[in-house]
């Protein structure tokens, strides 16, 4: 049985492609048939966080339309065969591709694939429309920052309206000298607010940005990131890797601790 | 640091937290101005039935209230509704 899943935030900018290549990868980790689908049309950017840039032939515009089979569009990633990506166009507009036709791609999807994520687009307009439309489940993703939590809940209220019934928080960019000072809210506060499951936080960390640059997702190495978005994708399969008990976040937390005081 | 713990100057952190409970209670109610007119509309018939009010002066509002289960705040609708008069039981 797999399982569709839509990674979405509402603002831009708080980690939305980051965390789908990153949980794509870590489920592709974990032996798992998956496909990410960049559903942000127009803004194509999923495929350079992965470093397939230069593979893409076709893509979802293309399949929709019928111009290629979807076998055709689909780009397997350089690690694992067993991950693969369907980019989105970048000279098209939102409105070629419409919530039915999603849903149509995704049953194809669903006969071949394990997990199928969708990289959902900024805002609540049409492309939001269609990355939710087939979707079974959602990774919320925020920042603790006003205006992305802010945005987070209003989407949240949405995918409810939409019926998706499963919804999980990601609290993104933590940056754990903010939080000891008091001058960021913590993964608590956040998830408090939203009122939704937690089903983990990560760290700010610069290696994000050294393996964006590089296009290759991070999860699994030794950083803290890394290690953050391995768990996710674990809990993601059902594993229960202790986090929702204090104490397991705490163990997050004295890692980070542990990284400062290093330095 | 020392002068803020002086002043006892909430943490950012605490100030952000409150901000988004407060904008969070008014987006979640998510009410437009045409639907709380509606709502008021409708009180005004339902209460009018009953008593004599005054409508000029009648005010609805969202806003929170400390909730028992929750341990934090819960959007409630508080009504402000001015009687002018009880109209007579034998009237009905």
């Amino acid at each position: 049985m797999s399982e569709v899943i839509v990674i979405t935030s509402g603002k831009g900018g708080v980690g939305k492609t980051t965390t789908t290549a990153n949980v794509g990868t870590g489920l592709a980790q974990l032996n798992k048939k998956v496909v990410m689908i960049d559903t942000d049309i127009g803004l194509r950017n999923l495929d350079v966080v992965m470093g397939l840039e230069n593979r893409i032939v076709y893509n979802l515009v293309d399949v929709i339309e019928g111009k290629c089979r979807l076998k055709q569009a689909l780009i397997k990633d350089k690690k694992y065969p067993e991950l693969c990506l369907l980019p989105s166009a970048q000279t098209r507009d939102k409105d070629a591709v419409s919530p039915e036709q999603m849903k149509e791609l995704i049953e194809e999807l669903k006969q071949e694939f394990d997990y199928i994520l969708l990289d959902c687009p900024a805002g609540i307009e049409q492309g939001f429309k269609n990355a939710i439309a087939g979707a079974d489940r959602a990774l919320v993703v925020t920042t603790p920052e006003v205006s992305a939590v802010r945005d987070a809940d209003r989407i949240i209220g949405l995918l409810e309206a939409n019926e998706i019934s499963r919804i999980d928080l990601i609290v993104n960019r933590l940056r754990m000298d903010m939080v000891k000072r008091g001058d960021m809210m913590n993964v608590d506060d956040v998830t408090e607010i939203l009122a939704v499951n937690l089903i983990g936080a990560v760290p700010d960390d610069e290696q994000i940005v050294v393996s964006t640059n590089q296009g290759e997702p991070l999860v699994g190495s030794n950083s803290l990131a890394g290690q953050a978005y391995a768990n996710i994708s674990r809990r993601i399969t059902g594993e229960e890797v202790a986090f929702l008990d204090l104490d397991a976040k705490q163990g997050v937390f004295s890692k980070l601790k542990g990284l400062f005081g290093r330095n | 640091m020392g002068l803020m713990d002086l002043f006892k100057k909430k943490s950012s952190g605490d100030v952000a937290k409150d901000r988004l409970k407060l904008l969070l209670v008014s987006d979640r109610a998510n009410c437009s101005p045409e639907v709380m007119e509606a709502i008021k509309n409708d009180i005004i018939q339902v209460i009018s039935k009953y008593m004599e009010i005054d409508t000029d002066a009648l005010n609805i509002q969202i806003t929170q209230t400390e909730s028992e289960s929750n341990n934090g705040t819960v959007p409630a609708l508080f009504a402000n509704i001015p009687i002018r008069d009880m109209k007579h039981r034998s009237e009905r």
